[in-house]
């Protein structure tokens, strides 16, 4: 067990830091600590910029394997990586699903043509991706997808009909990744395909729901025979691919999200410290209990990541989820206590949130998309402890 | 950066797991808590002499392994696992650490490898009649005579009191306050004016006693550290010590989720196994969450520990000392009794009685809630580093 960071790596710190010192400025000076987990509404035209001029320095997809145009990062890097961006107040990523999610899950199931295609504007952040998993009534249940494809015999393309929802900037983004159903005889995980999809077509529709922040980051996204560009793997494959890309979801990029935490935390600190609130015998438990939770979450991400093939370290994993978003939902919590009355005065009318009030509202989604605390508890109990799965009905 | 245990660790913590399951059965731990002296002579004598853990941590120079906290750790985690009943706790986490922290190189040469051999059991005695854990606990006083220090004064909570050969006794200069005045001696627990006194607990695999010292006459070389450095030393034992017990209250959290979910899937009621109803599933995923993040919490404290007993301890860490342990202990102390009190509740009727195990760890977990200050106790140590570390309190 060791702690510190080896020379090398406090290199690779030095590098990225300087970095982001000498290009986070100017034009972007405007978004940073913009554009994260609650505000993700910001500036999205800026942000989108910024993802373009990191590429062009070298930091988009570090973690890739280089013939991808990656570093091929080591964990420590990306760790650091994460961290110094988040440090610095880096804007929220507009890249992270295409970078995260659909990169890495191209690497492990697409046809060199596809690798060709679509890695490339992912990494050179011009194109952007959203998740088209959940439907109306495919929430936690997600094999109940309804949404179908169906093979184009002249085109010999799939074409995609149905209703997705909770779409994440599906307003801004150029691509989708769909899962959708190939055999319509099919039920549950079996018969699903896992479908690229442009969003600038006829067929597909975007509609903005409004959240209880006022604002509006999620949308209904309608396909009526929408053209699939490709299909990754194989049709029947979608379950396994979908479900082998949230796997990609769980990593290095949580480190980055504890320092973000880290923010806000010591916003609410410096708040508790002028209005008086740091004397309350029982805010100062809850204070110190958010300190502790996070400095054991970054424990627990550190553990995680040491060594991904130790039997130990998988559980540490599977909780994960579970600790972040109820940790993170008290402290939105405990933000508006400690504000006390000031916590109801808007920054202006008629309904623009302060941080923390955005903050606040926005941790009750925390423990509901990524898998709801519910749902993580079964997966918890029945794979971190063996009891019986769920009934299905 | 590297979080895993090493290879050398984790044969540690197999060879403490197999020792372990033989000589601390159940029915071992129920023989051993039933008597005033708390622990098996035989047993004890093996942990000396067959595992040589007493000599884990303490350096090669005074015959131990030299090894280090996080291996100290990890015995300690199946320690609190299996409620081992020895004097390895005192001894080891109180006596070896004092004598590591606080005592000159002679104390260290005439104790230490004492301990090793197995010929000596130690203890830390600070804790007066106040039930406090700061510094305020320190109530015995100590006045300095011609030929060395006179001691007197009622000391309680003392883990092991009543068989420990050696008493590290913390005191304080009459009218001192505080944090102020405070020394730490080595003393033999034979010395006249001693008198030593078991105190029945709840929690009976863990033996506490009251000390008296009665115009306890002690020469200049019992003097560990004086007044100058007493407390700053006291409070890194003390901590050092809150991991030590933060390591073993997360064995006995994974032991009493371990034993829980056990019990569920063998127990059916309404027809299925209780272990298939999610009020029960949810209840368990909660409680292996505790444990994990306990795990953490014990593993980084660990590390931390290891750099302060180190010669050459990285300073960033060494200075996270406080927070480090009173995080570990906070979050142990309330993970232990979460999942021992779930286990009652999973256990049902059986669960209350005197023949299961789960009122063992419960009782475990309560005195170890207790001991060196609970939850709430640290994390008010955390709020005063947060909130009123540039002295603006008012
Ligand atoms: C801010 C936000 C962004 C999102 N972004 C995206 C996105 O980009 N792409 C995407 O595809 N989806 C997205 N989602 C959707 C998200 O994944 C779903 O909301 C989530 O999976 C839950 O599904 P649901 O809303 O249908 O709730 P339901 O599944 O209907 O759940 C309702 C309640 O029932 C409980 N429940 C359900 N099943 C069980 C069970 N087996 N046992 C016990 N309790 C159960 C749940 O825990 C919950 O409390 C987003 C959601 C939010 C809030």
């Amino acid at each position: 067990m060791k702690l510190q960071f080896s020379a090398e790596d406090e290199l690779f710190r030095g590098e990225i830091s300087s970095w982001l010192a000498d290009n986070l400025t100017g034009e972007f000076e405007k978004i940073r600590y913009r554009g994260g987990p609650s505000d993700e509404h910001m500036y999205p035209a800026e942000r989108h910029e910024w993802e373009k001029k990191l590429a062009a320095g070298g930091w988009t997809c570090i973690g890739w394997p280089e013939e991808f145009g990656g570093k091929n990062a080591t964990i420590e890097q990306q760790v650091i990586f994460h961290e110094e961006y988040a440090r610095v107040g880096g804007p929220g990523r507009m890249g992270h699903i295409g970078e995260g999610l659909t990169g890495p899950t191209i690497i492990a199931y697409g046809t060199d043509e596809q690798k060709q295609k679509y890695l490339p504007t992912i990494l050179d952040g011009t194109e952007l991706w959203c998740q088209g998993y959940s439907e109306p009534s495919a929430g936690s249940d997600l094999a109940a997808v309804k949404t179908k494809a169906v093979l184009d015999g002249t085109l010999k393309k799939w074409r995609i009909s149905g209703q997705k929802v909770w779409t994440s900037l599906a307003h801004e983004s150029d691509w989708c990744f769909v899962v959708a159903r190939t055999d319509p005889q099919s039920n549950r995980h079996k018969g699903l395909g896992f479908f690229l999809v442009k969003m600038d077509q006829p067929g597909v529709e975007v509609r903005p729901i409004e959240q209880l922040t006022g604002t509006s980051e999620f949308n209904e996204v309608f396909f009526d025979e929408a053209i699939a560009e490709d299909i990754l793997g194989q049709p029947g494959e979608g379950w396994t691919i979908a479900m082998a890309l949230l796997g990609f979801e769980r990593g290095v990029s949580t480190l980055g999200q504890q320092m973000l935490f880290q923010n806000e935390l010591d916003t609410i600190v410096k708040v508790a410290k002028s209005n008086g609130a740091g004397h309350d015998p029982a805010l100062r438990q809850r204070i110190a209990e958010a300190h502790t939770g996070l400095r054991l979450m970054r424990y627990n991400a550190m553990r995680m990541l040491s060594d991904p093939t130790s039997g130990d370290l998988d559980k540490s994993a599977l909780v994960y989820k579970l600790h972040w978003a109820s940790w993170h939902r008290n402290l939105g919590k405990l933000a508006m206590d400690v504000l006390g009355p000031e916590s109801e005065i808007c920054e202006s009318g008629p309904y623009d949130l302060t941080r923390l009030q955005s903050m606040y509202l926005f941790t009750r989604s925390d423990t509901i998309y990524g898998g709801t605390n519910q749902v993580q508890r079964n997966i918890i109990a029945e794979r971190g402890l063996g009891m019986p799965r769920e009934a299905k009905g | 950066m590297d979080f895993a245990l090493t290879e050398e660790q984790e044969m540690i913590r197999e060879s403490a797991e197999s020792f372990l399951a033989d000589v601390s059965s159940s029915q071992a731990v129920r023989k051993a808590m039933m008597t005033e002296q708390g622990y098996d002579d035989e047993v004890w004598q093996r942990i000396c002499e067959e595992m040589v853990w007493p000599a884990l941590h303490i350096p090669e120079i005074y015959g131990g392994m030299g090894l280090g906290y996080v291996e100290l750790a990890v015995l300690l985690e199946k320690m609190g696992k299996y409620l081992l009943c020895s004097p390895y706790f005192s001894t080891v986490c109180l006596g070896v650490n004092a004598l590591l922290v606080a005592g000159n190189d002679e104390q260290k040469q005439a104790y230490l490898p004492q301990i090793v051999e197995g010929k000596l059991k130690a203890t830390l005695a600070y804790t007066g009649m106040n039930g406090r854990w700061d510094a305020h606990a320190v109530q015995a006083t100590y006045q300095t005579t011609s030929s060395g220090f006179e001691l007197n004064g009622q000391l309680r909570f003392v883990p092991d009191g009543h068989i420990a050969d050696l008493l590290i006794v913390a005191a304080r200069k009459e009218g001192s306050q505080c944090e102020d005045g405070i020394a730490l001696f080595a003393v033999p627990a034979t010395t006249q004016g001693i008198s030593r006194q078991w105190l029945p607990t709840m929690d009976q695999t863990r033996k506490q006693a009251e000390i008296t010292l009665h115009g306890v006459v002690l020469d200049q070389s019992t003097m560990m550290v004086d007044e100058n450095e007493g407390w700053s030393k006291l409070s890194t034992i003390i901590q050092l010590a809150q991991i030590a017990v933060a390591a073993e209250q997360m064995g006995g959290a994974q032991k009493t989720l371990d034993m829980a979910v056990d019990y569920t899937q063998e127990r059916e009621q309404f027809g299925r196994k209780i272990a298939s109803y999610q009020a029960i599933k949810h209840k368990a995923a909660d409680m292996m969450l505790k444990a994990e993040v306990a795990r953490s919490a014990v593993y980084y404290a660990a590390c931390v520990g290891q750099e302060v007993i180190s010669e050459d301890g990285d300073p960033v860490l060494i200075d996270d000392l406080p927070q480090a342990a009173s995080m570990a202990k906070a979050y142990c102390s309330d993970a232990f009794f979460f999942n021992a009190g779930n286990a009652i509740q999973f256990f049902g009727g059986v669960g209350f009685t005197w023949e299961y195990d789960c009122h063992l760890y419960f009782k475990r977990a309560k005195s170890t809630e207790t001991f060196l200050g609970n939850a709430s106790y640290h994390r008010e140590l955390i709020a005063k580093q947060l909130l009123d570390a540039d002295g603006d309190v008012s």
